[in-house]
């Protein structure tokens, strides 16, 4: 992955997207993951290969909770669980004191840089709660200090 | 001494419980892995199974550490304090009607012939024999209805799109299972994905569609992984393909990611979100079973209702017809979540009360608190107190109490719950993951929020509540979908059950 936009290179990501039937969506899953965000010029190179207008694809990257417009995340990525079978098990508060912790609020990456901290809505982990994904891999019963210790450990 | 061979369970929830390290620490030990999915016995996980001369014996929780003395045990064959015996044997699973997750975690994954020799294809060369009225016939006196939610009968849209002349016809399997407290879907595409894909094929012979497509939402990568190997392994083997196991039908499934979009396990959303588009919701009619995906005749099953198929046609559509009561047929994978002590999988005939499926199989709560509520069918379902535990399992007898089944998820809270807070929490997601095409979901939703806000802050808020239960109504019958349409569920019945809560607070 890096973060520096080609053009050639996200025409060469997104060609065998273009070979399926309404690969739009996956075409933007390919240049997320390779750039680390969908840059903005990005938009307009998809609209020309699908053959769209830019707003119909902004429209779609931007109606997509996956799809970051706004600039890639941190180095490291933590997704905290924050529906209701998480909540039953202490969800609420370790959302706050990992916040506290991070210096961070949804969305936002911390002060350090290291970690971007962002909602989930459930990973399905729902007899083992409190539950997170850390850079993509899912950690589960957890508390503040397990939570702690998987952040200094990922870090490293 | 080596040949030491064990089952370890590979779900997404045993690996995040640890199981890397503990299939790491096999392997330093010299025990052969047969990584499999999971038996759904969550507070287990990691779960291994150890081939002895006993047969088969069950440990878990095991963490690294336990793993050179429970090797040793084994060799020994000495006692462990770990050791579950026979795990067929656990009361959880012997209280339990096996049909649809019957294989899950008692096979590798991606092996086709381990799947064959445990039963499967079974359903899908009687199929093949039957030709698609046969098929639908079946699907008809099983009684099967969708387990996504809204409890649809499948014979009807198979059969609607079975009916329909088009050439071009689809089969689309919704993954998107994003209700909290569900995660039946994700067990069940880890732990037994052919079981999937045979329905599929099952699915698209019955209404004459030779391309199927998955649509899993990215929350679940692990079962994004295991469904694209086994669709691979399909392919090789020609069980997907121009003729599928050598007969005159054509298949062929194709995965796709989700993008975290809750509404998208709208089925219309959905089909929009396939299509490449923003996941906005359509007006029906036209159904999917007219004018699905690409404006083609199609049927949108969930997965455990396309995972029913095999055994239907296996078995028949009168044995599956057996099980349940009522309108409700055959069996429901339960997921019992949330503060509860045995939290796990529980598939069982309709019929059983809450009481019986959260006490007596899921044991009260994890943390020894008393239970205050329980909210079943995802983050749009209704909060039961326990007065209302005595509610049998069964998608009528839930209408009638002003609750839904959902998707089979029980998430159980105990009394630190503030049912307020769980309410605002409900429109607080509803506004998040709104689609914005209906006005009173998009809008409703973040006034929603306001209110209950005002009704804790305001000494005199009996006017303020009527005032959410008219915005509720209002959302109810003036958004298209789920999401606008049952929001007032969690909020209504909170309100009804749990007055004390809404009272005005000092801030």
């Amino acid at each position: 992955m890096s973060n520096i936009w080609s053009e050639e290179r996200a025409k060469e990501i997104v060609a065998p997207h273009m070979l399926i039937r309404s690969g739009l969506l996956p075409a933007l899953q390919a240049i997320q993951l390779e750039f680390g965000q969908v840059p903005r010029p990005a938009i307009a190179m998809l609209a020309h290969a699908f053959n769209l207008s830019r707003a119909e694809v902004f429209g779609v990257a931007s109606f997509y909770h996956d799809f970051r417009l706004d600039g890639p995340a941190a180095p490291h990525v933590l997704k905290l669980c924050r529906a209701e079978a998480c909540q039953a098990v202490g969800a609420d508060a370790l959302a706050e004191s990992t916040k506290a912790r991070l210096g961070a609020s949804w969305g936002e990456t911390a002060a350090g840089g290291a970690w971007t901290l962002e909602p989930v809505f459930c990973l399905g982990l729902c007899a083992s709660g409190p539950c997170a994904m850390i850079d993509g891999e899912p950690v589960a019963r957890l508390d503040a200090e397990k939570l702690f210790a998987l952040l200094d450990e990922a870090a490293r | 001494m080596s040949g030491l061979r064990a089952r370890l369970s590979h779900d997404a929830a045993a690996m995040a419980l640890g199981g890397k390290a503990v299939a790491r620490a096999m392997q330093e030990n010299g025990v052969e892995v047969l990584p499999v999915g999971s038996r759904g016995l969550f507070w287990l996980e990691p779960l291994l199974e150890m081939e002895t001369s006993l047969g088969w014996q069950a440990f878990g929780p095991v963490s690294e550490g336990d793993l050179p003395a429970i090797v040793d045990a084994v060799r020994r064959g000495a006692p462990h304090p770990l050791s579950l015996g026979r795990i067929e044997d656990h009361p959880f699973l012997r209280a339990q009607t096996r049909l649809t997750f019957e294989r899950c975690g008692t096979i590798d994954p991606v092996s086709l012939d381990a799947y064959a020799s445990a039963g499967g294809i079974q359903g899908l060369k009687r199929a093949i024999d039957f030709g698609p009225a046969r098929i639908v016939e079946e699907i008809a006196a099983s009684g099967l209805r969708g387990r996504g939610g809204a409890g649809f009968p499948a014979a009807v849209k198979w059969s609607g799109a079975a009916a329909a002349t088009c050439q071009e016809k689809y089969v689309v399997c919704n993954a998107d299972e994003g209700d909290s407290g569900t995660y039946a879907d994700r067990m069940l595409m880890e732990g037994d994905p052919f079981l999937l894909i045979e329905g599929m094929i099952i699915a698209g012979i019955a209404i004459g569609a030779a391309k199927g497509y998955i649509y899993i939402r990215s929350e679940y990568p692990h079962a994004i992984t295991a469904m694209r190997r086994a669709v691979n392994v399909a392919c090789d083997h020609g069980l997907l393909g121009k003729a599928v196991l050598g007969s005159a039908y054509a298949f062929d499934i194709e995965i796709r990611a989700g993008a975290g979009s809750y509404v998208c396990g709208e089925e219309t959303a959905l089909l929009e979100s396939l299509e490449g588009r923003r996941g906005q919701v359509r007006a029906k009619p036209p159904l999917p079973v007219h004018h699905g995906l690409f404006g083609k005749p199609t049927v949108i099953n969930n997965v455990l209702t396309l995972a029913a198929a095999p055994t239907i046609l296996a078995k028949g559509g009168a044995f599956y017809h057996d099980f349940g009561r009522g309108r409700s047929r055959g069996t429901m994978p339960v997921q019992l979540a949330g503060d509860i002590r045995f939290g796990g999988l529980f598939e069982t005939a309709f019929g059983p009360t809450l009481e019986t499926l959260v006490s007596e199989a899921g044991g009260g709560t994890r943390s020894g608190r008393p239970i205050r509520a329980v909210q079943v069918g995802g983050p749009l379902g209704a909060y039961f107190p326990p007065a209302l535990f005595d509610t049998p399992f069964d998608y009528e007898e839930f209408t009638k109490r002003g609750g839904l089944l959902g998707h089979g998820g029980i998430v159980v809270f105990n009394d630190t719950v503030d049912m307020a807070h769980q309410a605002r929490f409900a429109m607080e997601f509803c506004a998040i993951e709104s689609c914005g095409k209906c006005t009173p979901c998009r809008i409703g939703s973040v006034r929603g929020m306001e209110t209950i806000d005002r009704i804790l802050k305001e000494a005199d808020n009996t006017g303020r509540i009527a005032l959410l239960k008219d915005l509720c109504d209002v959302m109810r019958a003036g958004s298209l979908c789920a999401l606008g349409g049952f929001v007032p569920y969690p909020v209504l019945s909170a309100i009804e059950h749990f007055p004390e809560d809404f009272a005005p607070r000092c801030l």
